[in-house]
């Protein structure tokens, strides 16, 4: 527990160093050490999806991932996906069609979105469903989540 | 001055779809959940757990986890009892000593044994597993009927049989304050029927799993001796009272906070054993402590729902008209009592009557405790399981008698003229037109189409099946002889020096987006632009009492307090006014920001220069005392009944069983729709929890009380690719019970589901002669039917 491995992470466009335990996990990484507390832990297994960031633009379940394998990553997360006093079209997407209730899964069913969205511009109803089958919410049904995700398709 | 000429005429905003307030922060991650809070010095707990369902603690090793560095205290159940008493429960029936941390004993698999405080979260949770705990077995009390026989074994010494509650009557016949039975008219009701449909249903165990599992930071100032204590809770008042209870403090030196929550479906009405802890700790210590579950632990030691066994049976004429029901209910709710579990199953037995006007409804409820996880409160607590006995009875009875499932239903349904009609449950039904929402679905779901294109799909081998259901159920509880906290909201409503409102509820929302719909009453009550509007919740030190969001109640109970609040306001704003006008004041009326005599526009003054004028009165008008600020208490005499109608289509595949919900069409009836976005978004997730509970999701134990849906790896819950696009649409029959005609609408989701998608699982199969299947729906149970086996 005491060996510590410095790393160097690019988080939301910044550079990072620090001496990490190896197994602290990604998603604690970035909320206790960066204190960017925008991604949740849904889950200990890996099922939620509340976790989601991006890791060098790929959409990564950050409960998974030990800080120490995404030394020299570029990650993405909620936090950074606008630009300051912004919103992403999916950002607008969950506000305009109310894709969200309790607000817990959805920085990370966002990021899911996006990168949906990233490899199938216009996806059908049922490919939304199926991109965002490893997020889950418990509040909405995904009914809005799904039309927050056609909205921003339509955005482009 | 500005004429009203300038300003842009406002939209009255109650009933529309105005976008919610809350997003903003959720949607860019800046929201602020209890795991996201740090106080100077905080410490973190974990707790050691049984891995074992029922035993004798024989010994506690914690020498190991003590000397662990950064370890800064490990205290077994029995060290923690001797300055924490058993924690207390809502209800009135008799209870055994349930302690926060196990003292002697454990009784179901995840009771806490041990707690750890370390200086990280990591280390705590190693601590945690470096304490070695010997026990001496028990036999694991898992089936239920067995239970109730004392087998294999006895729970609590002084619940024989581990009957919690034993054998409760009620209904027709039966006096519960003299305690009396009369079986006359029941028995009638099977002397005259012609026919009797008996079954025998299971409405299975949940784990409500609400995204954000339960947390608590307590922080316990030495010298200034006041607690404050955040919690993913529904209900930061009734938390403050018992906090304060169990750790010898007074209310007035605890404030509790809910900070963002993430889902709770009832299962954080509870006041939990790691919430104690940490407060009795942080008191200890003097030190904040942080505890947060993980998901594991949330399977375990968050109550589950439902898990109610129901023996029914319907008395009725060959023409669909029901005579008569019986039922016997066995509840199954685990190892303890929580803070509402024995009341939970009364609330089945209060909606037995359905949508029906039928002359003798008699039921029996027992209570038991097994070795299992307690039950509790989960989205519905008590309604649903009423539904789908009812809804299932129902359906079997037109089956048998080859009638239209609708057809029955209209048969029997209570009719618009007879309310407030009181059931023989002891309920009164405030307001109904259940044939006009009945109407809408088969009208909107083409009824008659969608039974062609089931006799098509069936013509071609394909398994297809219809299910309707009709739900009741009651909402906006109060008053208080009904809720043991109390049934009543409190709201206060402050108009700020430059004529922005500040309002405080007592609601505690955690999604349902009351942030927005109180905004949009008051935006309307006043006149005056949303954005002017700020509501505050979920601390009570800003909020000064409180009752919390549970029961569909936000709207219906908070949301007319806060309407009575804002009118004591706005009548004394109205004085103010008129002194400032010399008017009389029963002549202004608030319209776009403005007060003026009525008939006169463009002569009044602004709502911002009344408000500044009433803190600074000078002159101080006679009678009037400065300032605009007032609150309100409100109970309602009575609770309110939203109803609806869901229909399914279902087909289940011939080959492997799986089925798969194809339609899902919905009517529901709420009252009053403050926001039909909210309204809509509210009932979707109900549906998906309840199309969970019909489809995939069940909470399993072994024979030992092993727990073997443990994560989310076992416990299904939905996915996006779970669900066709719901079909939905509304009746509006207000309540006459508050000034508001909201009737609540969070749980109504999950009554029609379970049933409507078992009725068309039945359909599905009918062909096959099964005449029940019990929930879940698994695919091996229909494969099974569909191979010449049972269900």
């Amino acid at each position: 527990m005491s060996t510590r491995v410095p790393v160097t992470i690019t988080v939301n466009g910044k550079v990072r160093t620090a001496e990490v335990e190896p197994r602290l996990l990604l998603v604690h990484f970035l909320r206790e050490n960066l204190g960017l507390t925008g991604t949740h832990v849904g889950c200990d297994t890996s099922q939620c999806g509340a976790c989601t960031i991006m890791v060098d633009g790929q959409s990564a379940k950050s409960c998974t991932i030990f800080a120490v394998q995404a030394d020299g990553c570029n990650l993405q997360t909620i936090e950074g996906l606008a630009p300051e006093g912004g919103l992403h079209a999916m950002q607008e997407g969950f506000w305009e069609e109310h894709g969200l209730q309790c607000g817990y899964c959805t920085p990370g069913m966002i990021m899911s979105g996006v990168d949906l969205l990233n490899e199938n511009p216009n996806p059908s109803e049922a490919e939304i469903r199926k991109g965002i089958d490893g997020n889950f919410c418990r509040c909405t049904g995904y009914q809005h989540i799904v039309k927050a995700i056609q909205y921003a398709a339509k955005k482009g | 001055m500005t004429s009203i000429a300038d300003r842009p005429t406002l939209p009255k905003l109650i009933g529309e779809r105005v976008k919610r307030r809350e997003d903003p922060r959720l949607i860019q991650g800046r929201a602020t959940y209890v795991d996201d809070l740090k106080v100077a010095g905080m410490l973190h707990l974990a707790f050691k757990r049984s891995d074992i369902a029922h035993g004798k603690i024989r010994s506690i090793d914690i020498a190991a986890a003590a000397a662990m560095p950064g370890v800064e205290l490990v205290i077994t159940g029995a060290q923690l009892a001797e300055f924490l008493a058993p924690m207390p429960i809502g209800t009135p029936f008799p209870s055994p000593a349930h302690y926060a941390v196990a003292t002697d004993t454990v009784r179901y698999q995840g009771e806490p044994v041990a707690v750890v405080v370390a200086s990280d979260r990591y280390l705590a949770r190693d601590a945690a597993d470096a304490i070695e705990v010997e026990f001496d077995p028990l036999p694991a009390v898992i089936n239920l009927e067995q239970a109730m026989t004392g087998q294999p074994t006895v729970i609590h010494a002084d619940f024989p049989n581990n009957l919690a509650v034993p054998y409760v009557p009620g209904g027709t016949g039966v006096d519960a304050v003299a305690g009396t039975v009369d079986n006359t008219a029941i028995d009638k009701a099977f002397a005259d029927a012609e026919i009797v449909i008996s079954q025998r249903m299971m409405n299975h165990r949940l784990a409500p799993s609400a995204m954000e599992p339960r947390g608590v930071l307590a922080h316990f100032e030495p010298g200034k001796e006041q607690m404050t204590i955040w919690s993913s809770t529904q209900n930061p008042h009734i938390l403050k009272t018992f906090i304060a209870a169990m750790t010898g403090l007074s209310e007035t030196q605890v404030r509790a906070i809910a900070p963002e929550v993430g889902g709770g479906f009832g299962a954080k009405i509870n006041i939990y054993g790691e919430e104690y802890a940490a407060a009795a700790l942080s008191k200890k210590l003097g030190v904040p402590l942080k505890w947060v579950e993980d998901r594991s632990e949330a399977f375990q030691a968050t109550i589950h729902g439902r898990d109610i066994l129901c023996y029914i049976d319907v008395a009725a004429r060959r023409d669909g008209k029901v005579l008569g029901l019986k039922l016997k209910l066995i509840a199954d709710i685990g190892a303890y009592n929580m803070l509402l579990t024995a009341a939970i199953p009364t609330l089945t037995m209060l909606m037995l009557n359905g949508t029906y006007d039928i002359p003798a409804v008699r039921a029996e409820l027992t209570e038991v405790f097994t070795n299992k996880t307690p039950t509790d409160a989960y989205r519905g607590a008590g309604r649903p399981e009423a539904a789908y006995f009812v809804e299932r009875a129902m359906d079997m009875l037109a089956r048998e008698l080859g009638m239209d499932p609708a057809d029955v239903r209209k048969k029997n349904f209570i009719q618009p003229s007879q309310f407030p009609y009181a059931t023989q449950m002891g309920a009164v039904y405030d307001s109904g037109d259940y044939e006009k929402a009945l109407n809408l679905a088969l009208k909107n779901a083409n009824w008659d189409g969608l039974k062609a294109e089931r006799d098509r799909a069936r013509s071609e081998g394909r398994l297809v099946g219809l299910g309707l259901a009709f739900y009741v159920e009651v909402c906006g509880l109060g008053p208080s002889a009904s809720l043991p906290t109390g049934g009543w909201e409190h709201a206060g409503v402050t108009i700020e020096r430059g004529g922005k409102i500040t309002a405080t509820t007592g609601s505690s929302p955690h999604g349902q987006g009351n942030e927005t719909t109180f905004a949009q009453m008051l935006a309307d009550q006043f006149s005056i632009p949303m954005s002017d509007v700020t509501i505050l919740h979920g601390d009570t030190g800003v909020v000064k009492q409180g009752i919390g969001t549970f029961g569909s109640r936000s709207q219906a109970v908070g949301g007319t307090v806060l309407m009575l609040a804002g009118d004591k306001v706005k009548k004394k704003m109205a004085k103010f006014a008129a002194a400032m006008m010399d008017a009389n004041e029963n002549d202004l009326v608030f319209e776009n920001g403005m007060i003026s005599v009525k008939g006169s526009p463009g002569t009044g003054k602004s709502f911002a220069e009344v408000a500044s004028y009433a803190y600074v009165p000078v002159p101080l008008p006679a009678g009037l005392e400065p300032g605009l600020s007032d609150e309100a208490f409100w109970e309602p005499e009575n609770n309110t009944y939203p109803f609806g109608c869901h229909i399914a289509m279902l087909e289940i595949d011939r080959e492997t069983g799986e089925p798969k919900l194809l339609k899902l069409v919905a009517v529901d009836d709420c009252g009053t729709v403050i926001n039909p976005m909210i309204v809509e978004g509210q009932v979707h997730g109900g549906l998906a929890q309840g199309i969970g509970q019909a489809m995939i999701e069940e909470v399993v134990y072994d024979e030992d009380g092993q727990l073997i849906t443990g994560s989310f790896m076992d416990y299904a819950i939905p996915r996006a690719t779970d669900f066709p696009w719901f079909e939905m649409d509304k009746t509006v029959t207000p309540t006459p019970v508050n000034p508001l005609g909201a009737k609540g609408v969070g749980e109504a989701g999950t009554l029609g589901s379970t049933p409507c998608i078992v009725n068309a699982a039945v359909d599905a199969l009918s062909g096959f002669g099964v005449k029940h299947i019990d929930m879940m729906l698994r695919p091996e149970k229909l494969w099974n039917i569909i191979n010449g086996g049972t269900a």
